[in-house]
């Protein structure tokens, strides 16, 4: 999968990016993976925190039976198999904010294997990203380095919170599609409601692993940029990266496989200067927990009570209603802008109602700043606009002036037309009277038209539409004025 | 198999625990005569057997999502060696 | 001695509800008996002042008729028990100081039971070792070491439980079993040590050493008082993921139902080179009593039995290696302060731990290290699969396993310290079972020739301790080993 498009030149030629991520999406759950502490973000200074979590002496986990259903579900989420038996291990190092000494974790036997992602990306191109797997562990706590001069403090809130690690192919050639990725993921997780997908309380982070090649090379050395949270971060980190990677090889240099840190100050990344110790983690399956063994038929209850997820209602969006792909993915993205879109385009017409949607709507939400579920114009009164333009009731230029005034005032599209008298003018007696007018007063030009002035007409138009201030049905107007100038 | 005193300090140092550079030696003699002794293992022929995971043969056991813990930081933080406004305090850590 | 001592729990649970004489009475006898039995060292923290309270609350409830199973009865408790507001120090100098929050499943089973607690009791760091030489108090002296002889030890690791079980200082104690830490030191001092089957007791509160062979068991000076104890310790915890939901069998009514038509089965392994004549002798002995009760002797092969030892100095370091990461001096016990971070993790772990810990951390880290995980703790779990299936097999025709449950009779303290696999070797007869999670006793069964206690081991299936307790009980009644130690409590003076 060597795309031409995505190739970065450098002085020397081409190369390409080859990345592959890891993002850790925080479960969404009441109670921690292993402990009866709260999940919930936020809390005093180790409040959410039971002696579990603290690993005090004899302490044992005791698995969470709502993460294994979440992670189950994210996995049917992400096409991906089901492994009936899977098994925890320990990943043994030392962290301060790792109170036991190791991280529970799946190493060998994830509860979920490989499965699949589609991006769609603006070029109307889509792509199948590999998932390798993904497995549920439990998150470290906090240290906090700004609190003393010579001191870290830490914060066991989220020690022990459930996490689930999804682990992507190097399918990814580019930041954009990296981008993609992420954005992707985050919508099949908030679908399915497993994770709430609030990348700056760090619901979701990623670990990016970015290396580059000559075109058809073999896999280059990577780098792994860890605890990117937000999109813009994930891409300026992977643009960084690349630029870094190529200048090294094109000076004869040789790229470091380490961990490196973003610094979201500077765009740039830098490799950590605490370099863990040749990773060995001594995994080993953790014996105060025993193979987790599911049902098949929990599989497929859950299967069965899984919502409709992006991709079904995208080609739902492409086949029945004819949008481009790429809107279909715009208008999927969250669960909230499908149902908008599904209840205000519900009876109209579907594309139009789509393209009032990414332009007007979004463009509008976007000014002000505000989500969609606070968006002033409901799905059924956009509906209802579209609809008053389809029905040749308002032009278009004139919908977007009363799509102004509902956003402004919350009012109905009906109630603004009719107050501010912006009908459109279809009586084709007016529009006649008008024409007329027009013509009588540009004699001149009439005969210019006539003489072989072709483009003479979107004048006439022009003069017609100003003469109705704006609210003459411009196809009426276009079709008559043909009629009178031809005649 | 057989460990060298840079082994040990490898190990050591996974381990977290200091060992002095004059025990090095000493401490690998130790460490190969156990490992000598532990390697009789290599005589059995275990083809074809699973490792054992577990002598009670249940499944895991699973436990309803319900927060029946926490909010006792005075608790967790009772034998602390070292703390300030409820969090622990460590030497700074350098990332 | 006072009376008061000779009572077995059984006994003493009668007297108590006949109001022979009170808790509180029965507990003073025993403070005493803690306090002429110091030089023993066998408490790291003693709590007359909890006992005594306890007590009065015992004979309370005693009043009321609202007495438990072990009502009034002085317990010694293993210091690898979390206790709540009493000190908790797995005798490691890391947890010196240590003050739980929070109270062990087992120990608080057996207060709501009734118990009263006289306090922790020594044992090997972080139940390491077979001689409980590796406590940082210092180990303590088995009660039946001779007046101008050498201190024996009292086996390990729960060498202070049962010490001041045949000392006469409590009249039950906890120990922990990993690969014999009960029923070695039950046989070294002349009392009856039970571990049960692997997941019978939560492990819930416990200072973990191995997770996967770890159980908590009973000390007692008869077997009845071991089966009434287990009664009041055993059962499902939820918050122990390896705890078994299984109803306990009814041991007490076992001890006594004679072994009438049983196999026996006497592994051939067991027979073992150099083994001590004395325990030979006990062995047949052994055989002999179970036979004149009435059982039959089949012979069993447990051929991977050889292998038993290493597969378990593989397994127990590996998981104690991570077991023990989270001694780091962060949210608990010992710190050693430093500049870094790791500075500071690696003063602390090498203060905090002594050299049998520090030795087993390196071995575990090793074994699980990049690179030999396979060819150790891989290869390590499948020998014990191996292992669990000889049992397994050997249970399919017979109904408990008779062998001696140590090689020798206690050895003098300092005399085995310099080679850590002489020492490891001490348990040779008990680690197989603990390998296969399997419940077993140790009985005292008579004297070597320097009149030490000897013990004899019976084993059964997972989750069959009624059977353990029926070939004990009718060894114990064949034995008649009735004999008080020379430094028990009265004769020490
Ligand atoms: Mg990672
Ligand atoms: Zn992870």
């Amino acid at each position: 999968m060597s795309d031409k498009a995505n190739l970065v030149a450098g002085r020397s030629g081409p190369f390409e990016v080859v990345i592959g991520m890891e993002v850790h999406a925080q479960v969404v759950s009441e109670a921690k993976l292993f402990s009866g502490a709260s999940a919930k973000f936020g809390g005093g200074p180790n409040a959410h925190v039971s002696l579990v979590d603290a690993a005090m002496p004899g302490m044992l986990p005791v698995i969470n039976e709502a993460c294994v259903r979440q992670a189950v579900r994210t996995g049917l989420g992400l096409n991906a198999q089901i492994n009936l038996v899977s098994v925890f291990d320990r990943k043994n190092y030392f962290y301060a904010d790792l109170p036991q000494g190791y991280q529970i974790s799946q190493f060998q036997q994830p509860i979920v294997g490989e499965g699949s992602i589609r991006i769609d990306l603006a070029d109307g191109s889509s792509h199948e990203i590999g998932i390798e797997r993904l497995h549920l562990e439990q998150d470290a706590g906090k240290s906090l380095h700004d609190q003393h001069p010579t001191k870290s403090y830490i914060d066991l809130n989220r020690s022990g919170v459930a996490l689930m690690e999804i682990v992507s192919r190097p399918d990814l050639r580019s930041a954009e599609q990296a981008a993609a990725y992420i954005k992707k993921l985050r919508s099949i997780l908030r679908y399915i409601g497993s994770c709430d997908g609030n990348m700056e309380e760090g619901s979701l982070r990623a670990d990016v692993n970015v290396s580059v090649r000559r075109p058809g090379a073999p896999l280059g050395t990577r780098t792994e940029t860890k605890n990117l949270n937000s999109v813009r971060f994930i891409t300026q980190a992977i643009e960084y990266e690349v630029q870094r990677q190529i200048e090294i090889i094109e000076d004869g240099g040789e790229i470091i496989q380490e961990t490196r840190l973003f610094d979201t100050q500077t765009g740039m990344t830098r490799a950590m200067r605490s370099k863990e110790d040749a990773h060995d983690y001594r995994y080993f399956p953790d014996p105060d927990l025993l193979p987790l063994v599911l049902e098949q038929a929990l599989v497929d209850e859950l299967a069965g009570q899984l919502p409709e997820l992006p991709d079904q209602i995208r080609a739902r969006m492409t086949e029945e209603y004819g949008l481009s792909s790429y809107d279909a993915a715009v208008l999927t993205e969250e669960r909230e802008t499908a149902l908008y879109y599904e209840q205000a385009s519900s009876g109209q017409d579907r594309k139009l109602v789509a393209n009032w949607m990414t332009s007007e709507l979004f463009g509008a939400l976007n000014k002000a700043g505000l989500d969609l579920s606070a968006s002033p114009v409901g799905p059924e009164q956009l509906g209802r606009l579209v609809a008053l333009v389809s029905d040749g009731t308002i032009s278009g230029r004139i919908a977007k002036d009363v799509f102004a005034e509902m956003f402004e005032s919350g009012g109905e599209p009906e109630q603004i037309i009719e107050e501010k008298g912006l009908k459109q003018v279809s009586d084709s007696g007016a529009i006649e009277a008008l024409i007329d007018q027009v013509l009588a007063d540009n004699q001149d030009k009439v005969d210019d038209y006539r003489g072989g002035k072709d483009k003479l007409f979107g004048f006439f138009v022009g003069q017609v539409m100003k003469a109705s201030g704006g609210q003459a049905n411009p196809g009426m107007v276009n079709q008559m004025l043909k009629a009178k100038l031809d005649a | 198999m057989s460990v060298d005193k840079d082994t040990v300090k490898k190990i050591a140092r996974l381990a977290r625990i200091a060992v002095p550079e004059d025990q090095t030696e000493t401490l690998a003699g130790e460490l190969n005569g156990i490992l000598n002794w532990i390697a009789e293992l290599e005589q059995v022929d275990t083809e074809g057997v699973p490792p054992l995971a577990s002598v009670t043969g249940h499944p895991l056991p699973l436990r309803a999502d319900q927060v029946t813990d926490g909010e006792q930081p005075e608790s967790v933080l009772a034998n602390a060696p070292e703390q300030a406004s409820s969090f622990f305090v460590v030497p700074k850590v350098v990332e | 001695m006072s009376d008061l001592l000779k009572l077995t729990a059984v006994e003493a649970r009668a007297g108590l509800d006949s109001r022979a004489f009170s808790s509180v009475e029965l507990t003073q006898a025993y403070l005493d008996a803690v306090t002429a039995t110091r030089p023993l060292n066998q408490f790291v923290t003693e709590t007359a002042d909890k006992a005594l309270e306890m007590a009065a609350a015992s004979d309370a409830r005693l009043a009321k008729a609202e007495a438990g199973l072990l009502e009034g009865l002085p317990l010694g408790i293993k210091d690898l028990f979390c206790t709540k507001a009493v000190q908790t120090t797995a005798c490691s100098a890391i947890l010196k100081g240590f003050v739980p929050e929070y109270e062990s499943h087992v120990t608080d089973q057996l207060w709501q039971a009734g118990g009263v607690l006289m306090g922790k009791l020594n044992c090997d760091e972080f139940a390491m070792g077979s001689s409980n030489e590796t406590s940082v108090f210092g180990p303590p002296v088995n009660p039946w070491s001779k007046d101008g002889g050498p201190a024996l030890t009292a086996g390990g690791s729960s060498g202070g439980s049962a010490a001041a079980v045949a000392s006469r200082a409590v009249l039950l104690a906890t120990g922990t079993d990993t690969g014999g830490s009960i029923r070695q030191p039950a046989a070294f001092c002349g009392v009856v040590g039970m571990k049960p089957t692997y997941g019978r007791c939560s492990r819930w509160g416990i200072v973990a050493f191995a997770s996967s062979l770890d159980q908590a068991g009973t000390f007692s000076r008869t077997v009845a008082d071991s089966a009434l104890m287990l009664q009041a310790m055993a059962g499902h915890d939820p918050r122990d993921s390896t705890s078994a939901n299984l109803p306990l069998p009814d041991c007490q009514a076992a001890v006594t139902a004679g072994v009438k038509g049983l196999k026996i089965g006497i592994p051939e392994e067991y027979v073992m080179d150099g083994m001590d004549p004395a325990i030979m002798a006990l062995w047949e002995q052994g055989q002999k009593w179970l036979v004149e009760a009435g059982a039959e002797l089949v012979p069993v092969s447990l051929p991977h039995t050889r292998y038993a030892l290493p597969c378990y100095y593989i397994i127990a370091p590996a998981e104690a290696s991570s077991n023990l990461a989270r001694y780091d001096g962060v949210c608990y016990g010992l710190r050693v302060e430093a500049e870094s971070l790791d500075e500071m993790y690696a003063a602390t772990r090498s203060a905090g731990f002594g050299e049998e810990v520090r030795r087993r951390i390196l071995i575990g880290t090793y074994a699980l290290s990049a690179g030999y995980y396979d060819a150790y703790y891989l290869k390590a779990q499948k020998v014990r699969q191996l292992i669990a299936r000889d049992f397994e097999t050997a249970f399919a025709s017979v109904d408990a396993i008779l062998t001696p449950a140590t090689p020798s009779a206690a050895f003098a303290l300092g005399s085995k310290q310099q080679d850590p696999i002489t020492m490891y070797l001490n348990d040779v007869f008990t680690v197989p079972a603990s390998l296969a999670g399997l419940p077993g006793i140790s009985v005292p069964a008579g004297l070597s020739e320097a009149g030490l206690p000897l013990g004899l081991q019976v084993l059964a299936n997972k989750f069959a301790e009624d059977r353990v307790y029926q070939v004990a009980g009718a060894l114990e009644a064949a034995a008649g080993f009735t004999l008080a130690p020379p430094r028990a409590a009265g004769e020490v003076q």
